[in-house]
């Protein structure tokens, strides 16, 4: 029962799909980096309202970002790259995908301020606040085998936790290493987008926290203009490496609930540069499953008609 | 590369350590019990690199290092990373679901031999089918249960039948084939039920119940073996999803081969020529699809063929050929015909294990999910003129 042809990969609105009547436009985050301070009110924000358990203390030396990455108790994660970038082409397109360096932060004095002046390198520090992307194609919710995921009347992704057995499925599926299984409890568990504050008409946690703006939250057609905006924009102050990442309903996920904006490739952020939604090719899968199926069922015949003994 | 600092958090110490033992450089293989290993390692502990080439790295994975191309000897690829953290969660599933593999895969070939008995008038191959399709069926239902985060919710699988979702169409298959096979197995008690009374109606009633629950569970059983290559191929783990064609094969294959060592390690010479074609086809699907998965998948390949998953496999392949070997050669022999049919059974479990275990692997290390998609960008990039 696929109604949309567009129902496993391809541009698509999620909620009609999903079979919402009168769906309400679809709701998204637009996370524009280029002002985030990395400030994690995010993570506290979201933590407290949704009640996520802590995961203990830890000190990773991933500069200041000591959650690591998106878990089943960190829905928001703020990533901090520090990279190296000589001054004279400071505003210039740094080359692109160089990757996290690691500078020595955190540290008491800034680099260098301990080594002498010629050990001392202009750097540039990329801030990220990293969230469930609410993909239009959403892995985690087609395979999940007890109908725990669903898809909301606002188009986002979530998981019902008195549904969820633990299977692992969707941990596997998600091709942006998103959800995850919490330990000590065996479900998966994921950012909900504040599916009952959206209900309430209010803004979710993390976007309410934001104090720069970073994190914008609306329906998504309009995050999308607004995303297109801030690109052009920045363009012509001269940040030529400013690019979107999510936005474009024709990409591998049908596009993202929540996109980004983006100031190197995405891999140096961590995010996967081209993910696909593994479900692309679930009907060709299950015709080579068939013809396996075929195959077996062929041989055994023959096993028993054919032969002497 | 870093200043002294005053000690840090425990999970950093290792991090750096790591770093520091192993360099920059990317090992040749994993080590041992490294990222291919350890089950419940699903932390967040770095692998081995965490960026490469940082100057002039713009051409992507042909870094300038050594040319070639989509070779057995996959090139050096260069890519950029999040201090090396892995970008996907590696799957949750423990050895458990590996072995899982193994016992659906050994139920349904047993099944397949034993209505293949039934219907040719070989009772050893029928009895010895029916009763491992049931013992096999049943471990795999604990195996499957026991590594469910929360087990005692095992039934909520039955909420739903999906399509989309391989494990909800495999719990259907389970359940509509388990009873089937339980039933069989259960009617071969027949002939030691008394012969009169009410346990002889059931005695004289249950041949015939049999005979139509063994026909059923055999028509399932190429289904319960093949639905776990798409189980494993519709995920994000980049291994196990470009291996989607293959992975049906090899494992009907397995289950085609398990089934024939049944046959061959518990009937008499004499009925056993039927598990002795069986062992050979399956042992062809499965050599030919592990093969392909091997060599086929460029970098993707990688996993399977170095590290644990190399090692496992390496070893099923050994096992399958003299396992064959013996099962043709020594078809008067009742011992090697045990033999083989042990090889074969050991066979199909190393290499479920090592299709599982290459799978995670590639999962667990950044290299395997960024390589591919950058270099599909970079390839669209220059197709498509001047885009980004």
């Amino acid at each position: 029962m696929l109604p949309d042809p567009n129902s496993l990969y391809g541009p698509l609105d999620p909620a009609p799909d999903a079979g919402y009547e009168d769906a309400p436009p679809r709701m998204g985050f637009f996370t524009d980096t280029s002002v985030c301070i990395g400030c994690k009110a995010c993570e506290v924000a979201c933590k407290e309202w949704n009640g996520v358990p802590q995961s203990g203390l830890d000190l990773l030396g991933m500069s200041y970002d000591n959650t690591g990455a998106l878990t089943a108790n960190s829905w928001r994660h703020v990533a901090f790259v520090e990279q190296p970038r000589p001054a004279d082409v400071l505003g210039a397109p740094v080359a692109d995908g160089a990757g996290p360096q690691f500078l020595g932060m955190p540290g008491s004095q800034p680099p260098g301020r301990g080594s002498g002046a010629e050990d001392r390198t202009d750097f540039r520090w990329l801030m990220m606040s990293d969230v469930c992307k609410h993909c239009t194609h959403a892995a985690c919710l087609d395979v999940c085998p007890t109908g725990s995921l669903f898809r909301t009347e606002f188009g986002t992704v979530v998981v019902q936790e008195d549904i969820c057995n633990g299977c692992g499925y969707c941990i596997s599926a998600c091709p942006y290493g998103v959800i995850d299984q919490r330990k000590d409890d065996g479900r998966a568990w994921k950012c909900t987008l504040c599916y009952d504050r959206l209900g309430a008409g209010q803004t979710p946690a993390c976007a309410q926290a934001c104090p720069t703006e970073s994190i914008q939250y609306g329906p998504l057609e309009e995050l999308r203009e607004r995303a297109a905006a801030r690109v052009a924009t920045l363009h012509e102050r001269g940040v030529p490496e400013a690019r979107l990442y999510g936005h474009d309903p024709n990409d591998g996920v049908g596009g993202d609930g929540a996109f980004f904006l983006l100031l190197d490739e995405p891999e140096v952020y961590g995010l996967p540069p081209d993910p696909v939604v593994t479900t692309r090719d679930l009907p060709k899968m299950w015709k080579r499953a068939g013809l396996a199926a075929l195959a077996m069922a062929a041989a055994t015949v023959a096993a028993f008609v054919g032969g002497s003994s | 590369m870093s200043p002294a600092r005053p000690p840090v958090g425990d999970r950093f110490r290792r991090f750096r350590d790591r770093l520091a033992a192993e360099g920059s450089d990317r090992p040749e293989a994993p080590r041992q019990g490294g990222p291919a290993g350890t089950d419940d390692q699903a932390d967040l502990t770095p692998p081995p690199q965490r960026t490469a080439e940082l100057p002039g790295r713009r051409t992507g994975r042909r870094g300038g290092r050594r040319g070639g191309g989509e070779e057995l000897r996959v090139p050096e690829a260069t890519f950029t990373s999040y201090y090396g953290r892995p970008i996907l969660k590696a799957p949750v599933w423990k050895w458990d679901i590996a072995a899982y593999l193994f016992t659906g895969g050994l139920a349904a070939g047993s099944s397949l031999l034993a209505a293949g008995g039934q219907l040719t008038g070989r009772p050893a191959l029928r009895r010895a089918g029916r009763v491992t399709a049931l013992a096999a069926v049943s471990a795999s239902a604990v195996f499957l249960v026991k590594d469910l985060g929360r087990p005692a919710r095992f039934h909520h699988m039955l909420r739903v039948a999906k399509p989309t979702s391989p494990m909800s169409m495999g719990t259907w298959i389970l359940t509509a084939y388990g009873p089937a096979a339980g039933v069989a197995a259960i009617a071969e008690a027949a002939g030691r039920l008394p012969r009169h009374g009410r346990f002889g109606l059931v005695g004289r009633a249950l041949p015939s119940v049999g005979h139509a629950a063994g026909l059923l569970a055999a028509g399932a059983a190429p289904a319960l073996a093949t639905y776990t290559g798409v189980l494993l191929a519709d995920t994000a783990v980049p291994s196990w999803h470009e291996a989607y064609p293959e992975l049906p094969v090899i494992f009907a294959g397995s289950a085609l081969a398990s089934g024939a060592g049944v046959g061959l390690l518990a009937a008499p010479p004499a009925q056993a020529g039927p598990a002795r074609r069986m062992a050979v086809a399956g042992a062809a699907l499965e050599l030919y699809g592990t093969h392909r998965v091997e060599t086929r998948l460029g970098l993707l390949s990688e996993p399977y063929r170095v590290g644990r998953p190399g090692r496992l496999l390496r070893a099923g392949r050994l096992l399958t050929v003299s396992g064959v070997a013996g099962a043709l050669l020594g078809r008067r022999s009742r011992l090697v015909g045990a033999l083989s049919g042990t090889a074969l059974l050991a066979a199909s479990a190393v290499t479920r294990f090592g299709i599982f275990y290459g799978g995670v692997a590639s999962a667990r290390d950044p290299r395997y999910t960024v390589v591919p998609q950058r270099e599909r960008v970079n390839a669209r990039r220059t197709g498509g003129g001047s885009g980004g």
